[in-house]
């Protein structure tokens, strides 16, 4: 068999699990080779390119995005490409998907076979694709294009000025850090000899001659490396104020100079590997520290990058382009596919369709619409194409509105100044206040230099190389870990402040339910009917059909069915009409009204059967809130949708606090109020409507498929469909505390020790080295057991 | 002593020398992608590989 007859059907190997699509691997919904025209043809496109060893390569991760190749315009991609010098032209990318080293060598080779194509370079820790090519930059979309059908999504990326500076500084520290270590490696093997040589027979003049090398290699590292300090330490002065920085500048530059002085004067002790010892370990706190929340914003920078969907206006010539939502004129009509959200305000102009506005309002049901009927920006487009008018853009729109409210909101929170900052706050002074006294006790007795070397080690010794690795060795643990676990950290206080919650607050739709229908009452046991309905059902996109498919799937497509937009499905044969749809439809009056979603299926000479849906939980909410209430949280549910849905997931998870139909603006008075009684809420939510919400929380956590005006609103946001996330956030949270708790006490403990002896002029360069060594080793211990541990 | 003489500079050349690397190395970008990097090795160099080559053909004339 040669490999080209299995082009067009998966190699059998490939085909292992006979019913996941070979290229995306996800279930195959109705037999078939692929599920989608995109995978197959994508499939095709990596074997024609001799690619193959991809599906060989690659992990897929449940809960990121499968490789389903999407149909998206690329032509704006045109206007984002830079032309470069000699006719070469570069664009940078920002791929969705790109998650596995498979990925990036499938997309770089694809690329790079196309002849034109000079450099094509993925960066998986970034999720950017960087292309440089021969050619203009009409170019662009057809290049990009390949990356497409290959199955990532991709979209323009500029580069905005704070990323830039932000990527600048952590190479920056990044390369202090090598001039530090580098500098503090080979003093302190000079510094050794020295010791070494007390217990010896060293000579005074092969001791000076140790310490003018250690001078000369220790005063540039020491100007060089302890750059991002000083420039912190003197914003903070100018400013009237001081921070942790301050005393490492002056520990830093006065042991420096007060131990150039002692080499000039052929003393016996100079502090220069103490100096950089700690430029060196404090850099690796502050480089940690920076490049944790690079991450957590550059992930963020990318979904929210990935979210905006640009929208497509039909022209006076009845042409369509693709335009980004902002650039819509009011009057302007907008099309909408099925499947589509809507990305504008406005009115419905033709069609007539079933709208998602769970991401809204928090209602579970699809609206129908018709001709006429307003609707907003983030509605989802079920059943049918529509034309939009476009009534509202920029600050008049729904969005424009919420986001005010969460401007009000962010403004209404108190600010928690991170704990590092409150001890830094209390201590810096203090040091200096030691560091002076002990200045001025020694100055009646011995000679100044003396008495300054006594006030400098004591700058050294309480220099904060424990404290400085306490907070960010922990914060960079947990972040790590909850990244790996597909939790990001937004706010860089997040987990200090999630450690102390006390109250957790759900929202319904989308939160604690999937968002998506499922059938769970009715007439179940009547087969004959449920095949009927199913078989009908597979005629419209309408949800309620498709929840009814997903339940009884087994069952082939009725032929002739007439589908009457917003009623229901029907069809005709000998007998009569058969119907399903709407209670109206049917012409049922049945009097048990209970406000769930329904579905009827009336035939002649049969009694009518019933189908009740519900918005499915998802499969750990029970779960979640039982060890939520476990671990002494109080558990409420804030809903915008109507009492009787709201209080039957209560009802079902145990909740007993629950309020609904709220408003965006009640569900926010509602925070407060918790705030207003002391209480410390995490809000969880997905919705435009609890983006207010979230933002006057104490801290705030977003699934990753809410709308992106939330996940900006939120703290935190989680990648999985799982709500385990919670509970792992506030665990991991409440364990990193802990660690940061202890490490201060025990950072707090040493200096409680080796003040006094600093102060009494008892510490020698070796005591210095060891103890300082030995005090951010065991932190960095301390901290490190938060990686491991139970999940 | 006079063994002191040559070996610190020579330590100390070959530690700046190290430095140096490192600091083009940064330069350069080669601490851009940490991730992506550990992945690299596994695949190789992105060619059109020789084995397929005859599968193209065979496939296009088909």
């Amino acid at each position: 068999m040669s490999l080209a007859a299995t082009v067009d059907a998966p190699a059998p190997a490939a085909a292992a699990a006979p019913a996941a699509c070979p290229h995306c691997g996800e279930a195959l919904p109705r037999g078939g080779s692929f599920c989608c025209s995109g995978c197959a043809s994508a499939y095709q496109l990596v074997r024609a390119l001799g690619l193959s060893r991809y599906y060989d390569g690659r992990s897929l991760r449940p809960g990121l995005r499968p490789p389903r190749p999407v149909d998206e315009n690329l032509e704006a991609l045109a206007s984002h490409a830079v032309a470069t010098a000699a006719g070469t032209a570069s664009l940078q990318l920002l791929v969705d998907g790109l998650h596995c080293a498979a990925c990036v060598w499938l997309i770089e080779s694809a690329l790079r076979q196309q002849t034109e194509v000079l450099d094509a370079r993925a960066n998986l820790t970034t999720r950017r694709l960087s292309l440089r090519w021969r050619g203009t930059a009409a170019d662009a979309p057809r290049l990009a294009g390949i990356v497409q059908q290959l199955g990532y999504r991709i979209v323009a990326y500029d580069a905005t000025r704070p990323a830039v500076a932000a990527a600048e500084e952590q190479r920056a520290l990044l390369r202090a850090l090598a001039i530090a270590g580098f500098a503090a490696a080979n003093v302190m093997l000079l510094s050794v000899s020295v010791w070494a040589g007390f217990a010896g027979e060293m000579g005074p003049a092969t001791r000076d001659f140790f310490h003018w090398l250690s001078a000369l290699i220790a005063f540039p590292a020491v100007i060089l490396a302890g750059q991002p300090f000083y420039r912190s330490a003197w914003a903070a002065l100018r400013r009237g104020r001081t921070n942790m920085d301050v005393p490492i500048s002056l520990g830093v530059l006065l042991a420096t100079g007060m131990s150039f002085y002692e080499t000039a004067a052929s003393g016996a002790h100079a502090y220069f590997d103490s100096a950089l010892m700690l430029l060196f370990f404090l850099l690796i706190g502050r480089y940690l520290d920076r490049r944790a929340r690079g991450q957590a914003r550059s992930a963020a920078e990318q979904m929210i990058a990935l979210a905006a969907h640009p929208v497509t206006v039909i022209g006076r010539d009845a042409g369509t382009t693709r335009m980004p939502a902002s650039a819509v004129a009011p009057g302007a009509v907008v099309l909408v596919a099925v499947g589509e959200r809507i990305g504008v305000d406005g009115i419905i102009a033709d069609g007539e369709s079933a709208v998602d506005k769970s991401i809204i309002d928090g209602e579970s049901l699809p609206m129908p619409v018709a001709p006429g009927k307003a609707v907003l920006s983030g509605m989802l487009n079920l059943v049918a194409p529509l034309r939009i008018e476009v009534t509202a853009t920029g600050d008049r729109s729904f969005i424009a509105e919420i986001v005010r409210l969460i401007e009000a909101a962010e403004q209404g929170r108190a600010k928690l100044v991170a704990l590092a900052d409150r001890i830094a706050a209390a201590y810096a002074p203090a040091v200096h206040v030691l560091a002076l006294a002990t200045f001025a006790g020694w100055i009646a007795f011995v000679p100044w230099p003396q008495a300054l070397l006594n006030a400098v080690t004591v700058l050294i010794i309480t220099c904060p190389c424990a404290l400085g690795l306490a907070v960010p060795v922990v914060q960079v643990i947990a972040t790590n870990r909850l990244m790996r676990a597909g939790i990001l950290l937004k706010s860089p206080t997040a987990l200090e402040r999630l450690a102390q919650v006390d109250t957790v607050v759900f929202d319904k739709t989308g939160t604690l339910t999937t968002g998506r229908l499922e059938l769970v009452a009715g007439s179940l046991d009547d087969k004959d009917a449920l095949s009927l309905a199913s078989a009908m059902a597979a005629a419209s996109r309408h949800p309620l059909c498709l929840a009814l498919r997903r339940y009884w799937p087994a069952v082939p497509a009725a032929e002739g069915v007439r589908e009457q937009p917003g009623a229901g499905l029907a069809i005709e044969n000998a007998e009569g009409t058969i119907r399903l749809g709407s209670r109206r439809f049917c012409g049922i009056d049945a009097a048990d009204t209970d406000d769930m979603a329904e579905l009827w299926l009336s035939r002649p000479d049969k009694a009518p059967r019933r189908f009740v849906f519900r918005d499915g939980l998802r499969a750990d909410a029970a779960d979640t809130v039982r060890r939520l209430q476990a671990l002494g949280k109080c558990v409420r549910l804030l809903s915008g949708d109507r009492e009787a849905a709201a209080a039957s997931v209560a009802r079902e998870l145990g909740i007993e606090d629950w309020r609904a139909q709220l408003a965006p603006d009640q569900k926010c008075a509602a925070l407060a109020a918790l705030a207003a009684q002391g209480h410390k809420p995490l809000m969880v939510g997905d919705g435009l409507n609890d983006a207010p919400a979230l933002a006057a929380a104490f801290v705030s956590m977003s699934p990753a498929e809410a709308a992106d005006v939330s996940q900006t609103a939120a703290d935190i946001v989680f990648q999985r469909p799982s709500l385990a996330a919670v509970t792992e956030a506030i665990a991991v949270a409440r364990r990193g505390a802990g660690l940061v708790r202890g490490n201060i006490g025990f950072a707090l403990l040493y200096n409680a020790l080796a003040v006094p002896l600093a102060a009494a002029g008892l510490i020698t360069p070796l005591i210095a080295a060891v103890a300082m060594s030995s005090s951010s080793l065991i932190v960095v211990g301390n901290a490190l057991r938060l990686g491991r541990g139970p999940r | 002593m006079n063994g002191l003489l040559l070996l610190i500079p020579v330590a100390l050349a070959l530690g700046l020398g190290g430095l140096a690397v490192f600091v083009w190395a940064l330069q350069s970008g080669q601490y851009d992608d940490m991730e992506g990097a550990a992945g690299r090795i596994l695949f190789d160099d992105p060619q059109p590989l020789q084995p397929s080559q005859p599968d193209q053909t065979d496939r296009s004339a088909s």
